[in-house]
């Protein structure tokens, strides 16, 4: 008997509740599933219905004609503006999405409404005790506080985060490119063919191992200079031969009020030709003619790594200091009178400590820098053009390289792939981390 | 040992040594810094190295000084609406961030309901989606319904985009607050909302400053969805205006009032954070301690 007001109920909402005599509780799922049918009449089924538009999903309601719409992807594109009724494949692809989302969030009181009239049947069939339709409604109230609670959160979470995710990786199986530009034309399902033209053609896969190795070059070399000249200041700014280290100390992070955005473009601004460091160099007659920074891979690269340094020496002198103050002088005298020198303290106690301390500010400074957007856009721009990359210059980092893919050549399928192919790599690096660390916590 | 009062050479050597360096460090650092400030008071308007003229030398002072770039600022370029743009966005992420991450971190932080852990999970995976991987579909979103342009909607990514950090950072906060405060309102009959309202806001009141401190300076200083998302000058925020002001290739290139508008900015940015000092190594704490 409880399998068949399931049923029921899975047919028509609430109608098992009203079979088990609970008739508010199945007032209430069949006035939900009354609203999910609302909105699939009300955003076109119904005038589809009344015959006012031709029989074809897309004049349906949202949900009908999202799923088609992500099936498809359309079928009718705009090839002149005299076609009235046409297909827009990428709103189409959002819609089904949105629409799937939508059907997820009601399939949850779907499922609840079943299994309710299942338990519900079940209990009574066992004599047990029912709750009166108060009780229901107090209970329901309490239990719901949490979810009523996150759901501003979660429909941000879904539309900004989870769809476009979603979105982004679905177009890495279409043609969505500056050659497919809806609703002038149709955007297609081609399966891995973006992925195979990237790992086939030369052009492509030989511009993400540039940009990959220079990536990866980069974020450990930007980060390596950035620790070493930080770690030089401490130890010179700590020294017992400097009297006043906190003034010292308070010039260098002095810069911290200036945003990093602002040092950047000011920065970009040094370096051009006729910038303020090829002036100085000419002031002081070292050079004859200025030199063009941004126009070799070698000098832009290290400009990128001066400026980076510049901005990032100080934080790691602050900790690198933090660290010092609490190296143990007793270790140091008893090292001493084992007869250790002040080179051997240095190499055997300073610096170990300091590599615990630090390593995992490294691993965050290695992070920070494999996507560090603003010091490549604001400072090279990702230049110099390299005509043997597509679409990327020599200093470009995955995430520029990425972005201009997106904003400036509308290559969004291979956008797409890139993006997938980093997320692999960067959603593995973390996971291992998290292990790790787990594992650490653990001991 | 008695110690040594007289002329050590070696000693004064390396004391020149060390000093010669953190002089030459503190130019290097300091240069750009001082170049920004005069610069902003400078009256040529060209290239940087043509702005220099007027300089003593490599000293960034100018020989005549003058208010007229941050006169062009506001006359010539859109500055009052971009500080205008930026407040709005900032002001409605504050809130909006404020409302909706306390409430979520509070939920996952003290209430144990169906889909818990799931939930928490989801977070920390979506976590590792960098938020650049999603602009295509973000841009495609805004184009859909129609939002290109409008800065009233933009803030609502950031909205979005940072509840996994920032729920994360909220929950690890609130993690740490006893448990017997809420056991004991509780007992007292208090609802889910007032534990919320009476209890754990109150205590969190450090963290949601952090938060929504951070919610605010974020906005100021993004470039990457204002510049996907916005398109005509009087729709500009700071960062937009900015970066074409100092970008070389672009018409509107006048490194003056760049860095006349880089002062704006950065004096009010600088005071705030040394009042807000304080609450920064409170929300490092509070990442630190995320764990289950």
């Amino acid at each position: 008997m409880a399998k068949v007001v399931a049923l029921m109920s899975a047919v028509i909402w609430g109608s098992g509740q009203v079979a088990n005599k609970q008739y508010v509780k199945g007032l209430f799922f069949f006035l939900i599933q009354m609203l999910m049918v609302g909105i699939e009449l009300g955003t076109g089924t119904l005038r589809l219905i009344l015959g006012q538009v031709p029989p074809h999903p897309r004049h349906a309601g949202m949900f009908t004609e999202g799923i088609w719409g992500i099936i498809t992807l359309g079928t009718i594109p705009r090839e002149t503006a005299a076609v009235r009724v046409f297909d827009h494949s990428t709103m189409l692809m959002l819609s089904g999405l949105l629409a799937i989302s939508i059907l997820v969030a009601f399939s949850v009181f779907y499922i609840w409404n079943i299994r309710d009239a299942y338990r519900t049947r079940k209990d009574m069939e066992r004599g047990a005790h029912r709750d009166s339709v108060r009780t229901w409604i107090k209970k329901l109230m309490y239990d719901s506080f949490e979810y009523i609670a996150i759901a501003p959160g979660l429909a941000f979470v879904v539309l900004f985060s989870v769809i476009p995710i979603l979105f982004a990786f679905l177009v890495a199986f279409t043609n969505y490119n500056m050659h497919n530009i809806p609703p002038r034309h149709l955007v297609e399902w081609v399966g891995f063919a973006t992925f195979i033209e990237v790992i086939n053609n030369p052009l492509w896969n030989q511009t993400l191992l540039r940009v990959g190795a220079w990536t990866v070059a980069w974020a450990f070399g930007a980060t390596f200079f950035a620790f070493a000249v930080g770690f030089m200041q401490a130890i010179l700014v700590n020294s017992k031969l400097v009297r006043y280290p906190k003034f010292w100390r308070g010039m260098f992070i002095l810069p911290w009020a200036v945003p990093a955005l602002v040092s950047q473009m000011l920065f970009r601004n040094f370096f051009v030709t006729h910038g303020v460091v090829n002036r100085i160099l000419l002031d002081i007659g070292l050079i004859n003619y200025p030199i063009v920074f941004f126009a070799s891979a070698g000098w832009s690269r290290a400009v990128l790594l001066i400026v980076q340094t510049w901005l990032g020496f100080a934080w790691f002198m602050v900790m690198i200091t933090g660290v010092m103050t609490t190296l143990n002088p007793e270790i140091y005298e008893a090292a001493s009178i084992d007869g250790a020198g002040p080179w051997q303290q240095f190499k055997r106690l300073t610096l170990p400590t300091i590599f615990a301390a630090i390593s995992p500010l490294l691993i965050m400074g290695v992070a920070g820098n494999f996507n560090n957007f603003g010091i490549v856009y604001f400072v090279t721009e990702g230049g110099p053009r390299n005509p043997a990359m597509f679409f990327a210059g020599d200093t470009d980092l995955l995430i520029t390289w990425v972005y201009r893919l997106t904003l400036d050549n509308r290559m969004y399928n291979f956008a797409s792939v890139m993006s997938t192919f980093i997320f692999i790599v960067i959603a593995s690096v973390s996971v291992w981390n998290l292990r790790r660390t787990r594992a650490f916590k653990e001991e | 040992m008695q110690r040594k009062k007289s002329f050590n050479l070696g000693r004064f050597m390396a004391w020149l040594g060390v000093h010669i360096n953190l002089v030459i460090m503190a130019i290097i650092v300091l240069y750009p810094v001082l170049w920004l400030i005069g610069s902003a008071l400078n009256p040529i308007r060209g290239t940087p190295g043509a702005v220099m003229a007027d300089n003593f030398g490599p000293i960034p002072i100018p020989r005549t000084l003058t208010l007229a770039n941050f006169q062009r600022l506001f006359y010539e370029h859109d500055f009052g609406l971009w500080y205008r743009n930026s407040l709005i966005i900032a002001v409605i992420n504050t809130v909006g961030t404020v409302i909706v991450h306390t409430f979520m971190g509070f939920v996952f932080a003290r209430l144990q309901f169906r889909g818990r852990k799931s939930g928490l999970l989801a977070i920390m995976v979506l976590n590792m989606f960098p938020s650049f991987l999603a602009m295509v579909a973000i841009y495609s979103i805004f184009l859909t319904f129609g939002w290109l342009n409008n800065i009233y909607v933009l803030p609502l990514i950031y909205i979005g985009g940072g509840i996994p950090g920032t729920m994360w950072l909220m929950r690890g906060y609130m993690l740490n607050i006893p448990k017997s405060l809420d056991e004991a309102a509780y007992m007292d009959g208090a609802s889910k909302m007032q534990v919320f309202t009476k209890v754990i806001f109150p205590l969190s009141k450090p963290i949601i400053i952090f938060v929504g401190f951070n919610a605010f300076m974020g906005p100021w200083m993004d470039f990457i969805f204002p510049r996907l998302l916005l398109r005509s000058s009087e729709n500009f925020t700071i960062a937009i205006g900015l970066f074409n002001l100092s970008n070389p290739g672009d018409a509107a290139w006048d490194i003056t009032a760049f860095t006349a508008g880089a002062l704006i900015i950065a004096v009010p940015f600088s005071i705030v954070f040394f009042v807000f000092q304080r609450y920064f190594a409170l929300g490092i704490a509070a990442g630190a301690n995320k764990g289950e």
